[in-house]
């Protein structure tokens, strides 16, 4: 099998210093891979260690033990060891991210902050903001309301900031952490089809999705998340 | 990736009297990547920046700085002369203080252009038209070209400092605390106008910083120093998110969430 991203005893535990050195085991022994136009969601309890993964693969959260193998421009790299700058240039080519919550930047339109991982990747600014201004239309974000920071937006106007400043360069690798919490049913359906144009097209997802109508019809397969014995 | 790092420097140590201030320092910046240094006053950061940047000299180690041409050079090995002669074309120094880095007695224009005449510019129409294009774009009035900076609010003298050490396109500036005197608010806006001009010109930034929220949104790599050693470093948010040593779990706990 060919994965876009595969995972070999990928384990994480946190030491908290400031609370005594006490030691909390979170993973262990994770073996997930996903191929090109596959749509995998986590499945488990809350607090099985879903939203931790999702970090680990991003690379935000720094890797324990094991193998995080991603293929990256004919590459495979390991991000559990690969340097900053070499998780910076997996990021800008190969791995998208959509977080629960936009990191708001202050000061910077909408439209910008939707368009600047396209031009990063080398897009011209003129057709990278056109592209994000249809992206953000298909998403129902009207367009007097491109030109503003989303500092004042209503929760759910964010997170489609966040879901088309995600969708928008066409990662091969896609994580999606709870995309249509705060949505509404009509844009539900928007982010449905984009993630089915998004697997048409060979992306790889790794999806959290608690609305279950909408991960039985996007996912593929489930990938169970086992929740750590507690230590005594 | 760009293959070679604009500056590196290995093992640098320096003791004042018996405090170390640096203790076995190695860092590397590549081209158009901004590195943080976080850490409290008095662990050394402001000291790592003036060592690095020539401005002082370590008892043990070596800077090498990466010429456009690709020739390497030992920063201490650096003549005097030298040395200024790079703070004025291929680096740059936003200091803390803009008083420190600006000639009060010189109008706005002709702090933006005593650096561009000092590599070569010598029209004065070109020299003054840039001067205008720079005070629009770290947003002070183009009409204030003529302005004392004594007479500008802290905020605006710093933007000048800014646009004065950026107008010769440097490849990689220093800068110590550059929004550390400034009310919240203008913090914000400075902060903003840093990133986005960075980004713009592709520069690679080496800054030093106590906010750990300005890191956060500026820097692409972090460095946390305590007592002159660095002990941790990596991905911004990875050390953010998941700091692994007791000092940078301290240091992120105590941030305020606004």
């Amino acid at each position: 099998m060919s994965w876009a991203i595969h995972t070999e005893g990928l384990a994480k535990s946190f030491t908290l210093h400031l609370q005594g050195g006490t030691c909390i085991p979170v993973l262990e022994g994770v073996e997930l891979g996903v191929a090109p136009g596959e749509c995998v969601a986590l499945a488990g309890p809350s607090g099985a260690g879903k939203s931790t993964l999702m970090r680990l693969l991003y690379g935000n959260y720094g890797v324990g033990a094991g193998r995080i193998l991603i293929r990256h421009q004919d590459m495979e790299v390991d991000l559990a060891t690969a340097d900053a700058r070499l998780v910076r240039a997996v990021r800008r080519e190969t791995l998208g991210y959509v977080s629960q919550f936009l990191r708001v930047i202050p000061r910077v339109p909408t439209l910008d902050i939707v368009a600047e991982p396209m031009m990063v990747r080398g897009l011209p600014r003129e057709e990278a903001k056109a592209r994000a201004a249809a992206l953000l239309a298909r998403l129902n974000l009207p367009a007097r309301l491109h030109g503003l920071p989303p500092a004042t937006f209503s929760g759910g106007e964010q997170q489609r900031v966040n879901l088309a400043r995600g969708f928008a360069p066409g990662y091969p690798v896609l994580l999606l952490d709870e995309p249509t919490a705060s949505l509404d049913a009509a844009n539900r359906e928007v982010v449905v089809g984009l993630i089915d144009a998004a697997k048409s097209a060979g992306t790889a997802i790794i999806g959290i999705f608690h609305d279950t109508e909408v991960r039985d019809r996007v996912a593929d397969r489930l990938f169970e998340v086992h929740p750590m014995p507690v230590a005594a | 990736m760009s293959g070679l790092p604009l500056l590196e420097a290995a093992g640098l140590s320096l003791r004042f009297g018996p405090v170390p201030a640096l203790e076995d320092v190695s860092i590397e910046v590549y081209p158009g990547e901004v590195v943080a240094i976080v850490g409290e006053s008095g662990s050394g950061k402001t000291t790592l920046l003036r060592v690095l940047s020539g401005m002082m000299r370590p008892e043990a180690g070596v800077v090498r700085y990466r010429d456009p041409e690709g020739t390497v050079h030992g920063v201490q090995e650096m003549g005097e002369a030298a040395l200024r002669r790079l703070h004025r074309t291929d680096w740059g120094f936003v200091h803390q203080n803009p008083r420190d880095g600006l000639r009060m007695r010189v109008s706005a224009g002709g702090n933006i252009g005593e650096r561009l005449m000092a590599v070569g510019a010598r029209h004065y129409g070109n020299i003054r038209a840039e001067a205008a294009e720079w005070l629009r774009r770290v947003e002070i009035e183009p009409g204030r070209i003529d302005g004392m900076p004594a007479l500008f609010s802290g905020g605006m003298q710093q933007r000048l400092q800014i646009a004065r050490t950026l107008v010769t396109r440097p490849r990689l500036v220093f800068m110590d605390e550059p929004t550390g005197g400034l009310d919240v608010s203008v913090q914000a806006r400075l902060l903003d106008m840093i990133r986005a001009l960075v980004a713009d010109l592709g520069l690679a930034v080496l800054i030093v910083t106590h906010d750990i929220a300005a890191a956060r949104l500026l820097a692409h790599r972090l460095l946390v120093m305590r007592r002159g050693r660095v002990v941790e470093q990596g991905l911004t948010d990875r050390v953010l998110d998941d700091p692994q040593h007791e000092y940078t779990q301290l240091l992120v706990a105590s941030v305020l969430a606004a």
